[in-house]
């Protein structure tokens, strides 16, 4: 609540070309993109740039997410992989740069954005679920409150989606009450809750113990067979690997190396990648 | 040393109706203040996080200014100030019109304490709840009302339980802005008996029984609402 900084930089590009280029793409885009609908870039970040005070967190970042695809970002920490994938849904304001998700740009904040956020699924490293609400609960309260859905209608539709993540039986507990695996899953089902165009994944195992990776795992793979387009920033490889259809290589605040999972594991083009890739592959 | 004065109960006795309507008067205000209060503590601390900079001074500002000032001061200024130099009437019955005078000095003076707990109650929610919250599509208004208002009050009720008691001890200044209370009843039969040790201790009595089940209710309140991480 506190971190978004309305206003800008002073280390800002002029932003009036910017504003002025996505109105001028945005209805011939809008029409194109009904034709193409199965496979379009989906979320198109163009040029962005961000900063922490002194420090350049995102360089210059151009990333096109087509609808359906599952993109796995991956790379050293400190290296950018969360702020990035925060930008895409605002909860990271950028510095400058355009980001656009099915063809709008992001809003500034306000009405428009809540609306945006409502067709961008997030999960957080630490699940974030909602304390004071049982796990029915937090799944139906976007539904009920944003969506405007009727309560027996989202209740049921939330059961339906506890029983594909596998904790159906948990509905009526609190969030403290499930392990972490299962927070995950119900933050997971919370999301899929605002049926979302896109599904952004904050490191949503780094949290985890060992033995609960598997099943937040198993239902990201299951959602990725599905068609649903996913941006996850992980440091499982055997996600990347089965799942993905490709891997974003980042480091320092800059994509490296886009590739596909098979290539970027057997042969990195860069030296970036292939000193990361040996160093937690070795072992 | 008079023995027999000190130790007589009897204007305590004697004057029973007269006790139970002055803390009837007590209890009155106290729960109207209690409501008041919370509904402007609650705006005022919304003002304060807001994304809006004015707000936020203006919440700041508020605070500051009602936290630091004598409660004395606050009532006079609703009884004589609004009252009797502004014409400033809530009612032609002079009883009603002082009660509520009293109630806003209170309710605002009261407010201002109530926000800075609520506040620290907010600096407990751990800021993944209000992300999530807006990751979901909820504006910064229903976050704030259905996620982290609900648990901010949940980990401040101890302490509001504490400005509560406050409140209710407070209650005993009104005398000055011209509402008959219980300390008003005290300070007439200090006059009309002497000020004798039963008077005191009757009074005391009186407003623990107010105050303590209010500090017991706090607390079972606290322990029931709890909101585990």
């Amino acid at each position: 609540m506190h971190r978004d900084r309305i206003g800008t930089s002073p280390l800002l590009p002029p932003q009036a070309f910017d504003v002025r280029f996505t109105h001028m793409t945005e209805s011939g885009k809008e029409a194109r993109e009904a034709e193409v609908s199965g496979g379009g870039p989906l979320v198109v970040l163009e040029n962005v740039n961000k900063y922490y005070g002194e420090l350049h967190v995102l360089k210059d970042i151009d990333l096109t997410i087509h609808r359906g695809e599952v993109v796995v970002v991956i790379g050293p920490s400190g290296g950018g992989k969360s702020t990035l994938c925060r930008t895409i849904n605002r909860l990271e304001p950028i510095d400058g740069g355009t980001i656009r998700i099915d063809g709008k740009a992001l809003p500034e904040e306000g009405k428009a954005l809540a609306q945006l956020r409502a067709d961008v699924g997030m999960v957080f490293q630490s699940f974030n679920l909602f304390a004071h609400k049982t796990i029915l609960q937090n799944v139906t309260l976007g539904p009920i409150k944003v969506r405007k859905t009727d309560k027996t209608e989202a209740e049921q539709r939330a059961m339906e989606l506890l029983e594909r993540v596998g904790i159906a039986s948990q509905a009526e507990k609190y969030p403290a009450q499930l392990s972490g695996g299962q927070q995950q899953r119900a933050a997971i089902a919370r999301a899929l809750a605002m049926r979302p165009k896109v599904m952004l994944f904050d490191e949503p195992t780094s949290a985890l113990d060992p033995e609960m990776v598997k099943e937040v795992l198993d239902v990201m793979i299951n959602l990725a067979a599905e068609g649903m387009t996913m941006v996850v920033v992980t440091h499982e490889m055997g996600f990347a690997r089965a799942s993905a259809n490709k891997v974003v290589f980042m480091a320092d605040g800059q994509i490296v190396e886009e590739n596909t999972p098979g290539e970027f594991f057997t042969n990195a083009r860069s030296d970036r990648a292939k000193d990361f890739l040996s160093k937690i592959l070795t072992h | 040393m008079n023995w027999d004065v000190l130790l007589d109960f009897s204007p305590l006795a004697d004057n029973g109706d007269k006790l139970l309507t002055a803390f009837w008067a007590t209890i009155r205000i106290s729960l109207t203040v209690a409501v008041l209060s919370l509904l402007i503590g609650t705006l005022i601390t919304a003002m304060r996080v807001s994304p809006i900079r004015v707000l936020r001074i203006a919440g700041g500002f508020y605070v500051n200014t009602l936290r630091n000032t004598p409660l004395t001061l606050v009532l006079l200024f609703c009884s004589l100030g609004l009252s009797d130099t502004l014409k400033f009437k809530i009612s032609g019955t002079s009883t009603v019109n002082f009660f509520w005078l009293a109630v806003i000095g209170m309710s605002f003076y009261t407010a201002a304490f109530i926000a800075e707990s609520l506040r620290a109650g907010i600096n407990t929610v751990p800021m993944g709840q209000a992300e999530a919250a807006r990751a979901i599509g909820l504006t910064f208004t229903q976050s704030l009302r259905m996620v982290i208002m609900p648990q901010a009050f949940r980990a401040v009720v101890a302490p509001l339980g504490s400005v509560m008691i406050a409140m209710i001890k407070n209650t005993t200044v009104v005398l000055v802005a011209s509402y008959y209370e219980a300390a008003s009843l005290m300070k007439d039969m200090f006059e009309q008996y002497g000020a004798t040790l039963p008077i005191f201790i009757g009074f005391a009595v009186g407003f623990m029984c107010l105050t303590l089940p209010t500090g017991f209710f706090f607390g079972w309140l606290a322990k029931r609402m709890q909101v585990a991480r």
